[in-house]
């Protein structure tokens, strides 16, 4: 269903590319510093992508009244949310994962180094789906939320960035990654331990 | 008497309006005397001269801008779990103040950084996660400002500001992870070890009490006069205008 709806999954998987192909028109075509500069540039990639397709999350829903079908049905809201967050993962993250070794040929990763931003956007990005999630539930029904989903979502991401990129580039670089993973992981796992939960509660206040 | 009698408006805007006076006053006196005895009747550090005396503006503006945070969870919780509009509105109140705490915060310590580590700005983790909570207050403040409905607004920026308050944790513990820093260690803490020195420690300690009564006082000042806005708005609906 999700596919169809206007063509919002290949839009950021589309958005994810161009940025990516971007950043060396603007740092110069030098393969070295690129190589550097990659698994920042695909974490922000990565990161801007998914925020853009957040809105869809219950904004649809929303206007249409089926998040009103949803909250009277036998499902608990909670279980929506995960839902809807496994969704958003699949048709955005788990794409964006895929494009990953393509786009890290073009900024002159080695093909042994693709594989460390591969884990770390594999582990990273289901938090950043479901921390969207509750961002989209926070700013369902508001005229323009897009613009402020933004703004009270990126903070949020702050932490998984950190952890991700710094995966990536230890690993790239030939440190220990263990940590840094572990710690991304366990990011993830919060984020989907508590997250589902508020987003219900924020969905609940605001089909009041 | 309980403490939550005062969660009743009237009862409020009548405590606060006796206390405001009060509070005002003795944050205006011991800021200033905090101020001049530390600006004024302090020697100069051996290391760092008079620069060091951005210290007394610079801690207690930290201090203020962490604990103003603090105190909106306190009063998002108590919002969510009693229902009382003081509570929230105190909430609503604390981000602007905490915002431009945090403002200060930054700015003092730029000006510091500046003659000390030789650059405005480092990424340092304390530092950084200084800029983190600006983040989440301007997330708090617009969400705030978004949202029409009053009750709704409250309860939406109450969840936020619980959620903010872990992911604010973590930010916190990320960047120490991410990068080692210039900042020293905290100037105020249990541990005798760490302090700054006696000489300078008093009048801080002075200039702090100051912030915080000013920060009380500008709670209060902001709660009130969110309770007569929305009175008036009030007013106003029923008299049809």
């Amino acid at each position: 269903m999700l596919f169809g709806q206007g063509g919002g999954f290949g839009l950021s998987l589309a958005f994810f590319f161009i940025l990516v192909v971007f950043f060396p028109f603007a740092i110069g075509p030098n393969l070295d510093l690129l190589s550097k500069v990659a698994p920042g540039t695909l974490w922000v990639g990565a990161l801007l992508a998914c925020l853009l397709s957040l809105e869809r999350i219950f904004a649809l829903d929303f206007e249409d009244g089926t998040l009103d079908l949803l909250v009277t049905s036998p499902i608990p809201l909670e279980g929506v949310v995960i839902s809807k967050a496994i969704v958003h993962w699949l048709t955005t993250g788990l794409p964006l994962v895929l494009l990953t070794p393509f786009l890290g040929v073009l900024l002159g990763l080695q093909n042994s180094n693709v594989i460390f931003l591969i884990i770390s956007l594999i582990l990273g990005t289901p938090a950043l789906s479901i921390i969207g999630a509750f961002g989209a539930a926070l700013t369902a029904g508001m005229k323009r939320g897009g613009l402020l989903l933004s703004i009270l979502v990126l903070p949020f991401y702050i932490p998984t960035l950190i952890f991700g990129a710094e995966a990536a580039r230890r690993g790239i670089e030939g440190f220990e990654t263990q940590t840094s993973i572990l710690l991304l992981l366990g990011v993830s796992l919060l984020s989907w331990a508590i997250l589902p939960f508020a987003a219900a509660s924020v969905l609940r206040i605001n089909l009041r | 008497m309980s403490f939550w009698e005062y969660a009743n408006p009237v009862k409020f805007l009548k405590l606060s309006g006796s206390l405001l006076p009060y509070v005002s006053i003795l944050a205006a006196i011991t800021i200033i005397a905090g101020l001049s005895w530390g600006f004024f009747f302090t020697p100069d550090d051996y290391k760092q001269g008079a620069t060091v005396k951005i210290l007394y503006v610079h801690v207690p503006s930290a201090f203020v801008a962490i604990n103003a945070w603090f105190m909106m969870l306190v009063a998002s919780i108590i919002w969510l779990v009693r229902r009382h509009h003081v509570s929230a509105l105190a909430a609503k109140a604390a981000a602007p103040i905490g915002i431009a705490m945090t403002i200060i915060g930054l700015v003092t310590g730029a000006l510091w950084g500046q003659p000390m580590w030789g650059t405005w700005w480092e990424w340092d983790p304390k530092l950084t996660s200084f800029l983190i909570l600006f983040l989440f207050y301007l997330g708090y403040i617009i969400l705030w400002a978004a949202v029409e409905d009053p009750d709704t607004a409250a309860d939406l920026t109450s969840v936020l500001c619980i959620v903010g308050s872990v992911f604010a944790v973590l930010s916190r513990y990320a960047t120490n992870f991410w990068n080692q820093g210039l900042h020293q260690d905290a100037s105020l803490s249990i541990d005798k070890e760490e302090h700054v020195a006696d000489v300078f420690y008093y009048p801080l300690i002075v200039v702090m009490a100051g912030f915080v009564l000013l920060f009380v006082a500008l709670v209060l000042l902001n709660t009130r006069s969110e309770i007569m806005k929305r009175r008036a708005g009030a007013i106003m609906v029923r008299s049809g205008i």
